[in-house]
């Protein structure tokens, strides 16, 4: 277990807002620690997929302190960025994965980005799909894929790279639950290896499977808590191990 | 362009290879490739053209830079036929001068005479025609050469005039040099809209693949790697379309010189394109293939440095 002053992620007092609406999400303040895993909760339009942008750099806060890996990510000079996003795998709500790609070249690339050699790359990928069931499908355009392939497709790429954080938006939305059980399985895997792993989900289930997560509630763009009480992890957290979820 | 294309097609995927194949490699079908040949095309002819008019010039300059044309003006014949020779024996003796030829009474005769007529009844000998002689100086026919022309000539002949053969084209010169400024000028214009088409294409490409761009920077990807992608498409298109435009240019380029050739006049002659002219007129596509290539990558790293 890593040290609570080792702290992976930051907020304080983030807020976001589009143009000049009013904010999405106001008054953020957490922590998150290295190798923990965490659920985040809340209502649809609560403001998680808003919440996990910001976690993976893709938008910047309009007000608000944001330390990611130690750095201050709010005055990271842009050049810096990739290096900052290649420690993070995205598994985005919608997917996103790119058409004119194979399924097997979508899964790469995070690694070809890296600059990973083509001999590198071809095991650990087709390793990758066959765990996630889509061994026979590494040819396949995203377009010929069905919604609960193409999100393992997602998923593989997000975790291909061993990220040291990974973030999920909703990744077992479109998946039987089988299958969402066998993804969860993956994310703790990855989490047993020291990936620190987020996961924005609905899903009472699947938060009830992972009995040593973390769980953060947001609601109307605020962590529930404002006080911090509940506030994840505790401040100082017990060093045997994680809070036990709260009821949902 | 079918087997052109095929044959480009299979050199982008050897060049792919080891490559973050980030974007879908653009194909032979848009406009770019034959927009940069029209371009490419047009500044061959453009090029070539200017650098047949400096041959010409050139060509020119050399034959006529140490001539010098003396006329003796006298009207009665004796006289004149005195001076000349007074005058052609001086030039002799002079250290600077190469050559003295008096043009000979035929020649006289064949250069008036479409003016004034070969029918029956002309009588062209009759017309008092001032004697010329040719002088060939050792160099250019500077002024102070002139001065000193006139100074051994003068007492021979006080009435003869002593120009240098450079002057009497010197309008032509300027006009050659005109001629050469707006085929540079063209040049100039063609540049320009290349970067401009170049330009488009690459902000159209942008827009078209903003989605995949924005999943690439997600994934730790660097504007240069995907600026990379862009140069390489342009790259490719640049290429066939330079090529294609060098093959149109030089096949306009020869038309052209046979029908000039036709007219046999003696300072087009001179206007013909030697070896470095070649050289210069091959670099043509590269320098496109370069420009639009640059072009490219500025366009796309301005564009991605506006996204996160």
């Amino acid at each position: 277990m890593s040290q609570p002053d080792a702290e992976i992620v930051q907020f304080d007092n983030v807020g976001l807002r589009y143009g000049t609406g009013k904010e999405i999400l106001a008054d953020i303040s957490f922590t998150l620690y290295p190798g923990r895993f965490y659920f985040l909760t809340g209502a649809s339009g609560a403001g998680k997929t808003s919440l996990l942008k910001l976690l993976y750099l893709s938008q910047r806060p309009s007000r608000g302190l944001i330390r990611l890996f130690g750095t201050d990510a709010i005055t990271l000079p842009r050049e810096r960025l990739p290096g900052f996003r290649r420690r993070i795998g995205v598994v985005f709500q919608d997917f996103r994965l790119v058409s004119h790609l194979s399924a097997f070249d979508n899964v790469a690339l995070p690694l070809r980005v890296a600059g990973v050699s083509e001999k590198d790359i071809t095991r650990p990928v087709s390793e990758m799909l066959d765990w996630v069931g889509l061994g026979d499908r590494q040819h396949a355009r995203p377009a010929t894929l069905s919604g609960g392939e193409q999100q393992r497709v997602a998923i593989a790429r997000a975790v291909i790279a061993r990220p040291d954080m990974l973030v999920a938006d909703e990744p077992t939305g479109n998946v039987d639950p089988d299958m969402a059980l066998k993804l969860l399985r993956l994310f703790e895997s990855l989490n047993r290896l020291g990936t620190t792993v987020v996961v924005a989900t609905h899903d009472v289930h699947l938060i009830r499977k992972v009995p040593e997560s973390l769980i953060m509630r947001l609601d109307k763009g605020r962590l529930s808590d404002p006080t911090g009480a509940l506030r994840y992890p505790p401040r100082r957290p017990a060093a045997t191990g994680a809070a036990a979820p709260p009821p949902l | 362009m079918g087997f052109l294309s095929a044959l480009l097609q299979r050199w982008r995927g050897s060049a792919a290879t080891g490559d973050p194949r980030l974007l879908p490699e653009a194909q032979l079908t848009g406009p770019m490739p034959w927009v940069i040949a029209i371009m490419i095309a047009m500044t061959v002819v453009a090029a070539a053209s200017g650098l047949a008019l400096r041959n010409a010039a050139s060509t020119a300059s050399a034959d006529l830079e140490g001539g010098v044309t003396v006329q003796i003006v006298t009207a009665a014949p004796a006289e004149r036929l005195r001076q000349s020779a007074g005058v052609l024996k001086a030039l002799r003796a002079a250290p600077e001068v190469a050559e003295a030829r008096q043009v000979a009474q035929e020649e006289l005769n064949n250069l008036v005479e479409p003016w004034l007529g070969t029918r029956p009844g002309d009588d062209v000998e009759a017309l008092p025609i001032p004697a010329l002689i040719d002088v060939r100086l050792k160099g250019a026919a500077t002024p102070s050469r002139l001065a000193a022309l006139r100074a051994i000539i003068v007492p021979e002949a006080p009435s003869a005039r002593v120009d240098a053969q450079a002057g009497w084209l010197a309008p032509v010169f300027a006009a050659i040099g005109a001629m050469q400024w707006m085929a540079g000028g063209l040049i100039a214009l063609l540049a320009f809209a290349t970067i401009s088409a170049v330009l488009l294409a690459s902000r159209n490409a942008l827009g078209n693949h903003r989605e995949t761009i924005e999943i690439v920077h997600m994934l730790g990807g660097t504007d240069r790697q995907i600026a990379r992608v862009f140069q390489r498409s342009m790259a490719f298109d640049a290429a066939a379309g330079g090529l294609a435009g060098l093959l149109l240019g030089i096949v306009t380029i020869v038309a052209l010189s046979r029908q000039f050739a036709g007219l046999g006049s003696g300072m087009v002659a001179g206007a013909v394109l030697r070896w470095p002219d070649w050289i210069v007129i091959a670099a043509i596509p590269l320098a496109g293939v370069g420009l639009a290539v640059l072009t490219a990558r500025l366009t796309v790293l301005a564009a991605l440095r506006r996204m996160l």
